[in-house]
């Protein structure tokens, strides 16, 4: 059995040009792109063993000689296809600013504090169910340079592989509440409501652990449905 | 825990400026490498190709934050994934890579070249790579195709049958002149008169 995937499900993606953010003008094409049936090339995607994802991997508070500085959080979820049915074996990996809006990046020159004890880079592997789980530092908003007065939400970088290579997936996971979404090309650059909150993790006080750090789950929905047999093979 | 039906996928964002330190750190960063840009295994069988290029914006100015990423069949045209039911890929070739741009938005990868695919109809592809190109300012990312010069089957490929026959240059790559492993150029442009085809899949 190997999935279907449906063009249908890229209405939810926000178009290429999308002149608020400034970047997309000349970074989008502008001649049409061209339709085509997905062939095995398409349909099969990389596989990873063990040696890709290390055992500590998804915590991104021991990197370092001591602990970052910064409100500790646990950041889980579902990775899951259109179907609810859940991706196992897929890999998650992650990259964020610190608590103070700075990355490691050598062209980050935000004037914040890097933290010699954080990265702010992790991986995950979902396990049989396709669930991940990652523990770090809830990172910073930033300013950035596409307007006067432009700040990024806070936010984490997420790049996922599921079954195929046409459902490969890169994100940002924003938080719950944040004041600046209004404001952000790059949030609204999604123009479907229901799609945009799907970006936004909640708040999740059950599996929040007591005296130690919050919750919050980012579930992620991959492409991918209709179960049916793969032709010619 | 039954889930219920989600409404839709997870939208796509940009990669950003700064993915390189946890997707693409090669060496410069305090992060492993998951993927490199050099997919040749040493028990490999094929013929030993490098493909190199440099990435345009709208401008003609080369793009410095650009990720690229492929994902190909083996020298029999097999696929390293067990969603492809044929016999297995008998080597250790993963036939997945990835590289960030340098300073001049210059890439390159170091590969086999694939063997034939067939389509869906069990038509031979001829042999091509298939690209996926992330960057800062894409919201979303693109996917093309990279097809060899001088393929006899570039003329029966029932994707290059596709595209207008004035943009089929902008997926196939172009021979340079040398000795030793073969090396092809395939540059990206974005946008203008010698953008690259994209496909909508």
């Amino acid at each position: 059995m190997t999935l279907v995937y449906p063009v249908q499900s890229l209405a939810a993606h926000p178009p290429r040009l999308s002149p608020a953010y400034k970047s997309t003008v000349k970074r989008s094409p502008t001649k049409p792109l061209i339709p085509m049936r997905h062939t095995l090339s398409e349909l099969t995607g990389p596989v990873y063993g063990h040696e890709t994802v290390r055992e500590h991997d998804h915590d991104l508070t021991i990197q370092g000689k001591s602990e970052p500085i910064g409100e500790r959080i646990i950041v889980h979820g579902h990775v899951l296809d259109e179907d609810g049915r859940g991706v196992p074996n897929a890999l998650v990996e992650l990259w964020q600013a610190n608590a103070c809006g700075r990355y490691v990046h050598v062209v980050d020159q935000h004037p914040a504090p890097l933290d010699p004890n954080f990265t702010g880079a992790g991986r995950a592997q979902t396990d049989a169910e396709g669930y991940y789980r990652f523990v770090t530092i809830k990172p910073g908003a930033y300013p950035w340079g596409n307007h006067h007065n432009a700040w990024r939400p806070a936010h984490i970088h997420f790049s996922v592989f599921g079954h195929s290579f046409v459902s490969r997936l890169v994100t940002q996971m924003y938080f719950p509440g944040d004041p600046l979404f209004p404001f952000d090309p790059i949030f609204n650059s999604v123009t479907d409501e229901k799609a945009r909150n799907r970006m936004i993790s909640s708040f999740d006080l059950d599996n929040t652990k007591p005296d130690w750090a919050l919750c919050y789950r980012f579930n992620i929905v991959l492409r991918g449905r209709n179960a049916t047999p793969m032709e010619n093979s | 825990m039954p889930q219920a039906k989600p409404d839709g996928v997870t939208p796509s964002q940009t990669v950003g400026p700064y993915f390189a330190y946890g997707l693409t750190p090669g060496g410069k960063y305090e992060w492993n490498d998951a993927f490199t840009n050099n997919l040749v295994t040493p028990d490999t069988s094929g013929e030993r190709v490098r493909v190199e290029g440099t990435v345009f914006d709208g401008d003609g100015v080369p793009i410095v934050d650009c990720m690229l990423e492929i994902w190909q069949a083996d020298s029999q045209g097999r696929f390293s994934d067990p969603q492809d039911k044929r016999a297995l890929p008998n080597s250790s070739f993963k036939g997945f890579g990835r590289i960030g741009t340098d300073a001049k938005g210059a890439y390159a990868f170091d590969t086999i070249k694939p063997g034939q695919v067939a389509d869906p109809d069990g038509k031979p592809q001829a042999p091509h790579i298939v690209l996926a190109v992330y960057a800062r300012g894409m919201l979303l990312h693109l996917y093309s195709r990279i097809y060899f010069d001088g393929e006899a089957a570039n003329a029966a490929d029932p994707v290059l049958a596709l595209v207008p026959a004035d943009r089929r240059a902008t997926l196939i790559a172009t021979r340079q002149p040398g000795n030793g492993n073969a090396v092809y150029r395939f540059d990206i442009h974005l946008q203008g008169d010698k953008e690259t085809v994209f496909f909508d899949v």
